[in-house]
């Protein structure tokens, strides 16, 4: 079943075209992956899924709803979820305090929310801290920890929140290289265990091509190529394209 | 540890009874004090916890007090003919009037001030950064100005309520008190509310709010209701005020932007922004401050405060609590915990 | 309630009364844009909120009624006021605003807050709390049916400097060095910083430059107008109002939008009586901001 559908969609800033006619679906309870150059469109492309930017054409769909003319909370709140490039943490929180704010408040009317945090939340924030190898460092501040360790907490606390599906901007990117094993089998983990859809931009060709169950390839704006992992690392545009040939 | 903080609650709760007694003299001053410290904890909710700077929640104030006098009025006579024969005529409030009006009249109060503020947020908390305080303090200082041309409220001239029934150092305790149980239970109840998940939503609004959106937050509700919660305690403060003043008007008195419409602000800043305890240390720091230098400054009062403001925000804005925080993180929780061994299995 | 529909009502039965409303609110609207103009500036080029921006036009007005009182001609008081100001405002850069650049919006809007409660306070010690003005003794215009549409020249000849002056800071900005300066460095600080611009310098000059234009607007305004210590908030609420509804950097929307509002209070004070102004000039915030907010929900944006 196609849970995210991207159909013909366009967008450009001023004259520069970011996005032209790309057509993408997304399979509930998978791994997929959105690889391409520098420039090509990826993050273009995830912000206007997730709802930071109006799109010239096309139709984005949710579950078989419409969602391109929502607002980020919105859209949030159906159960789609990212994580940023640049990692966006509450840094002048500790770790515990970041995955207490991310339980999913869209399932949650005010009165439970107006509710003590349960033993079991807490139970469940430092699994999930442990999950992702950040347990010794819960009662620090966030803030105070490298750019590696953030982005693990960011990712924790994306778990937490118990998305349907979650898009991930270049995840291992920052990552201390002998981290990233561990990383992917984590996201793994995610995708087969808490049964999380999810959708990844990823530079590591390596990373990915472990991943993902299918995978698009961006170039200048456009969809180059679309397949399984064997049939990407396999076709010449999507090797040319990153090599910078034409 | 444990056992010292009920003790620790007991003897300020015994503080708080007793004061009157022990400074006899100061029963007005203190209740100003209360005053401040529910209107500074209050403004904390939105602009410490939440990080949106209202320049304007003496709005609440203001309509807590003409909300409670015009129920009281309203209940023993017709609100356009008592405001009209201000200063003369023979309106007279038996006991019972008096405190019923009250009673029922604070308790509009503090509903319909949150239900203002809920409306008001819904327009207002769309707003990010500078045009939240502009609007705020915009709204304020607009409704000043409405209300004083307002004739059936008595307009300019404000309104006059009836004294209180009774022993006049008798009703100074009885304000005192009145203030008094407000400010504990608002203090019992932000100390419940500051440990729920909705506390924690409404940090995360502050910290990041676009990351909050991200994450799926109603922040849009959440902002309303905290700022209503905010107002409901404001109006019903206003209200009381209203009585203890007996006599008030529209500018000076109920919607005195620049008075207490930014005390508030900057009794939170000296105590520190954020915190449970820094907006009380604040008040009572600034009232003490305030109290004692007042009539030494002989007419340069407000410049004096415009100045303590401007030093406060510039060179001391994380205040007390902040100050705190920075050279003891220990107090606050800062630590590195290693997995006791008991619970402690393979992380792969 | 009945007075407000015959209000109304006055402004169908003689158009006349409309044309004299425009003509008074676009001549005190182009002096709400040479505020507004100054907090764009600033604004833009140092993100700080000016909330003392009204201040400094009355404490401008107020240096050139002092000046007069002393027997100088009230047209000197217009660059009396512009120099003395630009020097209050350069100490006002070096005290407080150089220390509030770099912090979150709040910190600025705070800081200026306390600064324009100051700088009321301290007016209201001088000069008393009296509304005060400078009759320059010229005779009024009248034309239109009977006479009725009056204009008096002390407003015209206001409205013409306002305009000369902000022309002249439309060709300085655009011209000169520190101009340049000054738009590079509203582009980018950290790039003009790498290129060599003393980004201190420029807020310095921004900063001042922006007390000594509110400055000559308040000299102007003493001559057609009345000035008293406390107006000066109301004046920072305009010029937040145009500031919101132009945008920043877009000077022919920020003298439209002061002209539109100049207008608009006039009406309002027409309407609902002379009593409102200042919630008239909130109604005007808040409606401006509304449809800002309905221009952003089309982008996917919120307003910050």
């Amino acid at each position: 079943m196609k849970i995210i559908e991207v159909h013909d969609v366009s967008k450009s800033y001023g004259g520069v075209k970011a996005n032209t006619d790309i057509s993408i679906d997304v399979e509930k309870g998978g791994i997929t992956g959105l690889i391409g150059p520098n420039g090509s469109g990826k993050t273009t492309l995830f912000n206007s899924i997730v709802g930071y930017h109006p799109i010239d054409k096309g139709s984005i769909r949710f579950e078989g709803n419409e969602i391109s003319k929502l607002p980020v909370q919105q859209i949030a709140r159906l159960g789609l979820l990212r994580t940023f490039q640049q990692t966006r943490i509450y840094g002048d929180m500790n770790c515990v305090q970041n995955m207490l704010i991310s339980l999913p408040h869209r399932k949650m009317t005010l009165r439970e929310a107006l509710t003590t945090n349960t033993r079991a939340d807490h139970e469940r924030a430092e699994h999930l801290l442990d999950f992702v190898g950040l347990y010794e460092k819960r009662y620090l501040r966030s803030g105070s920890l490298s750019f590696g360790q953030q982005k693990l907490l960011e990712f924790a606390m994306a778990l937490m929140n118990e998305p349907t599906v979650l898009l991930l901007d270049e995840p291992t990117a920052g990552i201390n290289p002998t981290l990233i094993n561990g990383l992917i089998e984590r996201l793994k983990r995610a995708n087969s265990e808490f049964g999380i859809t999810l959708f990844i931009i990823e530079h590591n060709m390596r990373v990915i091509m472990n991943m993902a169950d299918r995978i698009y390839c961006l170039a200048h704006g456009e969809l180059l190529a679309a397949g399984t992992p064997e049939q990407i690392q396999g076709d010449q545009r999507v090797v040319d394209a990153y090599l910078g040939a034409h | 540890m444990a056992i010292l903080r009920p003790v620790f609650y007991l003897a300020l709760l015994a503080l708080i009874i007793a004061a009157p007694f022990i400074f006899p003299d100061f029963r007005t001053q203190l209740a100003t004090l209360w005053v401040f410290i529910i209107l500074s904890m209050t403004w904390d909710m939105t602009g410490g916890q939440m990080g949106y700077n209202s320049l304007g929640n003496i709005l609440f104030f203001g309509a807590g007090m003409y909300i409670a006098a015009v129920v009281t009025i309203a209940l023993a006579y017709d609100v356009g003919e008592y405001t009209n024969a201000f200063g003369g005529g023979t309106y007279k409030f038996t006991t019972t009037q008096y405190f019923l009006g009250m009673g029922l009249g604070l308790v509009f109060a503090g509903l319909l001030s949150a239900a203002i503020a809920w409306l008001m947020g819904y327009l207002l908390f769309q707003f990010r950064g500078p045009y939240f305080a502009i609007g705020t303090l915009g709204a304020a200082i607009a409704a000043g100005e409405l209300v004083s041309n307002w004739e059936w409220v008595g307009g300019g001239q404000g309104i006059a309520l009836p004294v209180y029934p009774g022993d006049f150092d008798v009703g100074k305790l009885f304000f005192y008190y009145l203030f008094a149980a407000t400010g504990v239970i608002l203090f019992i109840f932000l100390r419940w509310l500051y440990g729920t998940r909705f506390a924690g939503a409404i940090n995360a609004i502050r910290d990041d709010e676009e990351k909050a959106e991200a994450m799926g937050l109603h922040t849009l509700r959440y902002k309303q209701v905290t700022w209503a919660i905010s107002a409901f305690f404001v109006g019903i403060v206003g209200g009381i005020s209203g009585f203890q003043n007996i006599h008030f008007e529209p500018l000076e008195t109920a919607f005195q932007t620049i008075n207490l419409g930014i005390f508030m602000v900057v009794c939170v800043l000296l105590g520190g922004k954020g915190t449970l305890w820094g907006p009380i240390i604040g008040a009572i720091l600034f009232h003490v401050i305030k109290e004692v230098t007042w009539n030494y400054l002989l007419g340069w009062q407000w410049v004096a405060l415009g100045a303590l403001i401007v030093i406060t925000v510039v060179y001391f804005q994380d205040g007390l609590m902040g100050w705190l925080a920075r050279v003891k993180p220990e107090w606050f929780g800062e630590r590195v915990q290693k997995k006791p061994d008991l619970i402690a299995e393979p992380a792969e | 309630m009945d007075q407000i529909i015959s209000n109304i009502g006055l402004l169908f039965e003689f158009p006349v009364v409309n044309l004299k409303i425009l003509i008074d609110g676009i001549m005190i609207g182009a002096l709400f844009a040479l505020a507004a103009y100054g907090l764009a500036l600033v604004w833009g080029v140092m993100n700080v909120k000016n909330l003392a921006q009204g201040d400094f036009v009355i404490a401008g007005g107020y240096v050139a009624w002092s000046l007069t009182n002393i027997g100088i001609h009230p047209f000197l008081g217009i660059p009396a006021a512009f120099i003395v100001m630009w020097g209050i405002g350069w100490i006002t850069y070096k005290l407080v605003i150089k220390r509030v650049i770099e912090r979150d919006l709040f910190t600025s809007l705070l800081a200026t807050f306390g600064l324009a409660i100051m700088f009321a306070q301290i007016m209201n010690l001088m000069f008393g709390s009296d509304t005060q003005s400078i009759d320059l003794g010229y005779d009024t215009l009248h034309f239109g049916p009977g006479g009725f549409v009056d204009v008096p020249i002390s407003k015209l000849i206001g409205v013409i400097v306002a305009l000369s002056l902000a022309f002249g800071v439309i060709i300085f900005m655009k011209r000169s060095r520190m101009g340049q300066a000054i738009r590079a460095t509203a582009q980018d600080a950290r790039a003009a910083r790498v290129l060599g611009i003393d980004t201190d310098k420029v807020y310095a000059f921004t900063f001042s430059l922006n007390s000594a234009i509110c400055g000559a607007a308040g000299a102007i305004i003493v001559m057609a107008w009345v000035i008293q210590p406390f107006y000066g908030i109301t004046y920072s609420i305009r010029a937040f109002v145009i500031v919101t509804a132009a945008g920043l950097g877009n000077l022919p929307g920020v003298i439209a939008a002061g002209l539109g509002i100049g207008a608009m209070e006039q009406y309002g004070a027409h309407i609902f009586g002379i009593g409102y102004q200042q919630a008239i000039a909130v109604l005007l915030l808040l409606i401006v901001l509304f449809f800002r907010l309905l221009q952003q929900r089309r982008k996917r944006q919120v307003l910050q």
